[in-house]
């Protein structure tokens, strides 16, 4: 197993630094550095805009640049966190506790340091794990039917919706809707149109791009158009010296990083607990089991260390069910599953086989990419810092152009502008009712396979429902299912006690008024 | 934020999800439903349309039984007219002068009334960015992307 996997690999690192792809990785990890820093862009955002701009590129390239704009975000991420106190990105939101006070007292170089050495371990263990499960989970999914599929896509939907942030009921509905918002278009079996209210513009569907753009651009810029702090820069000055952390230092991080990675990877295989859960777990965990858990808060160089690797872990990790099982586990990756399928390729367990370019180049990539950014981050700190005094009131002008021009450029449409702003504005009315609408991507992506499975598993069946339960594995798969419900209804009713630990940390957490959903 | 419930919204959101739910299958009743051996478009159109109205109603209903102290504003506490104004006008603009009148109008109005929606953004401000983002798009997208978007409709640039 291990000979084919590194006979793999090396013909992945073939793709990878073929000098077209190579080149698409590093402007991917730049650009997604970039946002990563600058307070008020996600990934998600990034990445839609991105998405119309590889339409004529072959698909490889277009999908390492792509996911290099995620992992690339994070390595921004922390230094907005460490250095301003600003959670930017959800994942990092918890390095703030320890990163700022390790800034106050001048030691802000040295966390950043860590953040660095932390998120190239969880990066490296997320993808070896990478490497040898997602060929193991392929051979179980390649025996699946349209029936376990359907059941396995009901796990992950579910699970997307309630272990999010928020209230579990809301996220299911948000969930259902995006399912309706994927009905939209022509019918794959009949062909009739449906949900269209006859504009011919909506036969072919919503485009993903509009839908993303919309609710993760305007209607996060609706939400925090002057509406956001003042940033402080009084700290922010960090030179490439006070980067190398002491002997000292990395010995007290060095198990918390262990910690934190594994954490992290564990996390990253449950559907729906992304990158955030997985640092605020690893967080919570090492707290608990710190012989001086008191030092947690007033800068322990630990509590920089465990959370960053459990993120950047988790990060890569993410990628393993969307890429072997074609069950996208958050907004990110339903958003590169949505790149994969306009490129023309059907996720899914036979991915790896039939474009085996695209898996092995993307984790070769992944290395690389990771590597650049660890290049990346050393030298150019001092820019990254300037970036940071970039006020809000300039960003959110261009990013509104650029979301204008990108999904226009999709489909050289004026049409989808429109849509674009339509979902926008209501994607702000649900903000305001304390709607996520994270899921809603999620549903809108994974809707037209799910109806197609469901419908022809009860074809085979013959319209017997019993046949989900019949099946062992769909029948485990929905039990999963009955757990995560019952687990949420245990929640409810034991609210107060459970949720107070939840709110302790996350009370501890600056509040941010934007960005909040960009990861 | 799980446990802050806000009641009064609650009741709010609850409705919007019935009102989308029921919609749903009014007009996913409009196509053929079949059976479940052989289902038809409409199938899951309309249950699924049902099966939202039913979480909007217990979305209304959890918020009924809570009693956390409510708060019934839908609008936050400084609602910001303007700045949304800005907002929705700017791609609105875009695309009126996008297909009247080509891409320098387009995205120039558009970072530029975007932009006055912030407090502090002057006209002045506003248009140094707004010809920065211009100039930047341009070169970007039309010489060295090329997307098919004439720079000045009826001027050949």
């Amino acid at each position: 197993m291990i000979s084919t996997a590194i006979t793999d690999l090396w013909y992945g690192f073939g793709i990878a630094l073929e000098p077209h792809n190579l080149m698409y990785c590093f402007l991917g990890v730049l650009v997604g550095n970039l946002v990563g820093v600058l307070p008020g862009m996600g990934p998600v955002a990034t990445i839609s805009i991105l998405l119309p701009l590889t339409f004529g590129m072959p698909p490889v390239p277009a999908i390492l640049m792509l996911s290099g704009v995620y992992y690339g975000a994070q390595y921004g991420g922390a230094i907005c966190s460490i250095l301003l106190n600003l959670p930017c990105h959800p994942p990092h939101a918890v390095t703030c506790l320890d990163g700022f006070p390790m800034t106050k007292q001048g030691k802000g170089g040295t966390a950043l340091g860590i953040t660095i050495i932390a998120a190239f371990v969880g990066a490296s263990f997320g993808i070896t794990e990478m490497i040898f499960l997602a060929p193991l989970l392929v051979k179980m999914a390649l025996e699946f039917g349209p029936t376990e599929v359907c059941s396995l896509m009901l796990v992950g939907l579910l699970a997307g919706s309630t272990l999010a942030k928020g209230s579990p009921l809301k996220g299911i509905a948000m969930t259902v809707l995006g399912l309706l918002i994927g009905i939209v278009g022509s019918d794959i079996e009949t062909g009739q149109p449906r949900f269209t209210f006859g504009i011919t513009e909506l036969f072919d569907g919503v485009e993903i791009i509009a839908l993303a753009l919309g609710l993760f651009g305007i209607a996060e810029f609706m939400n925090s158009i002057n509406n956001t702090e003042t940033v402080d820069m009084r700290y922010a000055k960090v030179g490439i010296t006070d980067m190398f952390p002491s002997k000292a230092d990395l010995k007290l991080a060095f198990w918390p990083m262990i910690r934190g990675t594994v954490l992290g990877s564990l996390c990253a295989l449950i559907p729906g607990t992304g990158p955030t859960i997985a640092s605020f777990v690893s967080y919570a965990t090492e707290k608990k089991i710190s012989k001086h858990p008191e030092r947690f808060g007033h800068g322990a160089i630990e509590g920089v260390a465990c959370p960053e690797a459990s993120t950047h872990s988790s990060v890569q990790g993410d990628f393993i069910p969307t890429m072997s099982l074609g069950i996208p586990g958050d907004t990110v990756m339903a958003l590169l599953l949505g790149a994969l399928i306009i490129h023309g390729i059907v996720p899914g367990p036979q991915l790896i086989s039939q474009h085996a370019d695209i898996f092995w180049g993307l984790i070769a990539s992944f290395w690389i990419g990771n590597i650049l950014l660890v290049v990346l981050n050393v030298p150019m700190i001092g820019v990254w810092v300037k970036l940071l005094s970039i006020p809000y009131r300039y960003l959110y002008p261009s990013a509104m152009f650029f979301v204008c021009i990108g999904v226009y450029a999709a489909n050289n449409d004026m049409f989808q502008v429109g849509e674009t702003l339509v979902i926008g504005v209501f994607g702000y009315v649900l903000l305001r009712l304390d709607f996520h609408p994270a899921p809603i991507l999620l549903g809108f992506v994974l809707g037209p396979r799910f109806e197609e499975n469901f419908r022809r598993s009860l074809l085979i069946s013959r319209g017997d429902l019993l046949t989900f339960i019949e099946r062992p594995i769909s029948a485990f798969f929905l039990f999963i299912c009955v757990v995560l419900v019952a687990a949420q209804i245990y929640v409810w009713l034991r609210k107060p006690k459970l949720i107070a630990a939840e709110q302790a940390v996350e009370a501890a957490v600056p509040r941010t008024s934007y960005s909040e959903l960009a990861g | 934020m799980r446990g802050s419930f806000t009641p009064r919204r609650d009741y709010y959101a609850g409705a919007l999800m019935l009102v989308l739910g029921v919609g749903a299958a009014i007009a996913g009743r409009g196509y053929k439903f079949g059976s479940l051996a052989r289902m038809g478009p409409g199938f899951m159109p309309v249950v699924l349309g049902i099966v939202l109205a039913l979480l909007g109603l217990l979305i209304a209903g959890t918020a009924l039984l809570s009693t956390k102290p409510d708060d019934s504003r839908f609008l936050p506490a400084n609602p910001q007219w303007f700045g949304w104004l800005c907002i929705i006008g700017g791609p609105i603009l875009f695309i009126v002068l996008g297909s009247s009148a080509g891409m320098i109008p387009a995205v120039f109005a558009c970072v530029f009334v975007c932009a006055l929606g912030d407090n502090s953004g002057t006209v002045k401000s506003s248009a140094i960015l707004a010809s920065g983002i211009t100039l930047f798009g341009v070169l970007l997208f039309h010489y060295l992307l090329s997307i098919p978007f004439p720079l000045l409709r009826g001027v050949d640039l």
